[in-house]
């Protein structure tokens, strides 16, 4: 039903199953008690307040929980709604709302090599989504090289080395320790030369938003990039574990300073994490989500689709 | 970013002042602040509901009924709360018979293997003789990421490859253990979702055939309302002996800590505050308390001074001051240290009280007014910074034109600047206390906050 609000085929594509399965028990758990909130008869005061503390369970924050409940409830009196089950569809299209960006995303404009950069904290899963990412534009047409600049985390390297193969692409690494400035420099110019890539992939080091030397240093491996490719780095993604609290907005507005993020990747969206910051991020910071993990196989990767995930989200 | 809980409530009790008196009414506006002030910490929902039942109480009491000053009241009586509910810092259970088995349990990318290394590193140094066990056979590297781990704290790493069941290595690896005497056995075992049934009977059969006398969950800081599963499916599982925090140096609040502590009962013994293996410390639970409510932490501003100001050039910086010999060069050293440290509003906001003060000052002409400082000082020339009594008129027009300023610009910092000048030198004669307390004041010389421009 949401589907035809949006204009978009009835019919779910094969990526939007995969959103909804991973989202499924994510249904059966906090923002389920959504579509339970709305069996009620009667569009009460208490209905609200549920509303408002079951967003909240889902991480999205209380000032975005308390914004939605109230334009919810705002246009449910404007446009005079009776049935609870209308209210419903007013608080999911509102959710869609705020989920949709403001543009679409830049990796797939005609370009001779797209840079695409990956930052987050430690453990986000920057590594996995890499390879998860590697896979998914191989798929489509792309000729993929990675680029290894973590140079710090013990065996990062051999991690992104072994999602390079599993995804059968190319990737180009130091020694650890090495300066991340000079494999992206590096990685850029075999992608140009000797590979004859169109998408490189950089995987950096995960570094906490406080740490502001470690912040520069993505200014800096951005500034190599910009150096050798016009505009480059096209995308820079921030991998946001769908665990997280409130805390994602500090990332996001951290990483979005610093290092100029355009997008999220939400991970880790098999359990029973709701990633409801995501409201607030997009919302508050304008960064809107791009691609979400599902799983721990590489093909368990897909575009997010706010219809969908809002959908996955709370029900038919 | 956050408005500490004090804040919050002085602006509920600020309207009533005058009154008084407090009413039922008044206790419901501020408890409703508490409950978002922890909300906002990642501190689940239901806990928060407990908690704030459990402040009410209390504060509807006498004490802050007949208290001068209700807002501190309330926060004390929260404060005294959390670090009640946070419960005492507990250490390993190394009681028993060698060896002692850690089982180290948790989420994907909570900071297992990391802290696998920061324990062994510890007790390595506090005299025990521990081995590490690779029992992720899953996440690709994780056994190099390990032994690499091992090698840098010179700790044995004991791995059998990614075919042999989990459980397997555990055990051979306590019987290796046995029999050249290591004394603790520290199990790296893979990240894993508290629903994934199957990879949970793993950790059940490591658990039986180890028998660990600690299991414990490592969550990371930044975790929300999610904690409290989390926290449950491992518990009943495994039941759970410890809870250890990783990633306290963010910002993250981690109000998760009073989710998972309430939900399991188990002490939280270790905070992981840093990406180096030294980075671990034991747990202080007036400390996270106040993290939490977001009041300032004085400790994180000190810790991230000395990070990123080495002794030596505070020391240098000190003698500099003393003998009044403090140049524009300087001055230029001191604003980048200054930069160094992170955003203004960030520094401020770690200073209790002073929270309440960036809200008011525009952090962001501030910042842009060090900017101009620096400029200022990039377009003399090195002659000019050592000795700025040779600035007259033209080179002061000449400056102006180079950092894009004006000459009532440059003026001004020159006289603030020798004013400063003047009020060191005083200082030097006055004070004239040696030793480690001048060093950390000396990092920010008093007058310099003139040089901010929007702050006075």
């Amino acid at each position: 039903m949401l589907r035809n609000l949006f204009g978009r085929p009835s019919k779910a594509t094969e990526d939007d199953v995969r959103l909804e399965n991973s989202l499924a028990k994510t249904r059966s758990g906090v923002f389920g008690r959504l579509g339970s909130i709305f069996q009620a008869n009667e569009i009460t005061d208490e209905l609200w307040e549920e509303l408002e503390e079951t967003l909240i369970l889902g991480d999205v924050g209380v000032p975005v929980a308390q914004e939605l409940v109230e334009r919810t409830q705002k246009r449910v009196e404007r446009e005079n709604i009776k049935a609870t089950r209308d209210a419903y569809l007013i608080l999911q299209q509102e959710m869609v709302r705020i989920l949709t960006p403001a543009e679409p995303m830049r990796i797939d404009d005609p370009r001779l090599l797209t840079i695409v950069l990956v930052v987050g904290v430690n453990g986000s899963g920057k590594t996995t989504t890499i390879g998860k990412m590697a896979h998914w534009y191989k798929n489509r047409g792309r000729k993929v090289v990675l680029g290894a600049a973590d140079t710090f985390r013990a065996a990062a390297i051999d991690q992104l080395k072994i999602w390079g193969e599993r995804a059968g692409v190319d990737i180009i690494a130091h020694e650890p320790g090495a300066d991340p400035g000079a494999v992206v420099f590096d990685a850029v110019r075999a992608s140009q030369e000797s590979r004859q890539a169109d998408l490189l992939i950089v995987d950096t080091a995960g570094r906490l938003q406080t740490k502001y030397n470690l912040m520069q240093e993505l200014e800096k491996i951005k500034r190599v990039a910009a150096k050798q490719v016009h505009r480059a780095p096209h995308e820079v993604f921030l991998v946001l574990d769908a665990s997280t609290g409130q805390n994602a907005i500090s990332q996001a507005k951290s990483f979005k300073d610093s290092a100029g993020v355009t997008g999220i990747i939400l991970t880790k969206l098999d359990g029973t994490s709701k990633g409801g910051a995501v409201l607030s991020i997009n919302h508050e910071l304008g960064v809107p989500v791009r691609f979400v993990g599902t799983g721990e196989q590489i093909a368990d990767f897909a575009e997010f689709d706010p219809v969908a995930f809002v959908e996955g989200l709370v029900g038919q | 970013m956050f408005e500490s809980l004090t804040d919050k409530l002085q602006g509920v009790f600020d309207k009533l002042a005058r009154q008084g008196k407090l009413t039922e009414a008044d206790v419901n506006a501020a408890m409703r602040e508490v409950r978002l002030a922890l909300l906002e910490a990642d501190v689940n929902y239901k806990v928060v509901k407990d908690f704030v039942a459990r402040v009410r109480e209390r504060a509807v009491g006498r004490e802050v009924m007949e208290s001068l000053t209700p807002a501190q009241q309330v926060v004390k009586i929260v404060n005294e709360e959390l670090i009640e509910l946070l419960g005492k810092p507990a250490p390993l259970n190394l009681s028993g018979q060698t060896p002692h088995v850690l089982m180290l349990v948790g989420l994907q990318g909570s900071g297992k293997t990391t802290m696998a290394a920061k324990l062994a590193l510890r007790l390595r140094k506090s005299g025990q003789r521990p081995i590490l066990v690779a029992a992720d056979i899953y996440r690709p590297a994780a056994i190099q990421q390990l032994e690499i781990l091992g090698k840098q704290i010179d700790v044995p790493v004991h791995s059998e490859g990614t075919s042999v069941p989990a459980a397997t290595i555990a055990k051979n690896a306590v019987r290796l253990a046995r029999e050249k005497a290591y004394t603790t056995v520290i199990l790296d075992t893979a990240g894993r979702l508290q629903i994934d049934d199957q990879m949970m009977q793993e950790l059940e059969q490591v658990r039986m055939v180890t028998r660990p006398s600690e299991i414990l969950l490592i969550v990371d800081a930044m975790t929300g309302q999610e904690a409290v599963h989390v926290a449950e499916g491992f518990n009943q599982r495994v039941a759970l002996t410890g809870l250890i925090m990783t990633k306290i140096d963010g910002d993250a609040r981690g109000g998760a800590a009073l989710s998972v502590r309430q939900v399991t009962g188990v002490p939280i013994k270790f905070l992981g505050t840093g990406e180096k293996l030294p980075d671990i410390e034991p747990f202080q639970p007036d400390r996270l308390a106040g993290r939490i409510l977001g009041m300032g932490d004085v400790l994180s501003l000190i810790e991230r001074a000395q990070e990123t100001i080495t002794e030596e050039d505070a020391a240098a910086m000190e003698r500099k001051l003393q003998d009044g010999n403090f140049d524009f060069e300087d001055f230029r050293d001191q604003l980048r240290q200054i930069k160094k440290l992170g955003p203004l509003t960030d520094i401020l906001g770690m200073i209790p009280g002073l929270n309440r003060m960036t809200k008011e000052i525009d952090m962001n002409e501030a910042e842009g007014s060090l900017k101009v400082t620096e400029a200022i000082i990039n377009s003399m020339t090195a002659q000019e910074r050592r000795n700025p009594s040779i600035l007259n008129a033209g080179r002061r027009r000449r400056i102006a034109a180079g950092s894009g300023t004006t000459v009532q610009d440059v003026n001004q910092l020159v006289k603030q600047f020798r004013d400063m000048q003047k009020l060191m030198k005083e200082m030097g004669i006055t004070g004239g206390r040696k030793g480690k307390q001048r060093r950390g004041r000396s990092m920010l010389p008093r007058g310099m906050s003139n040089m901010f421009g929007g702050m006075n």
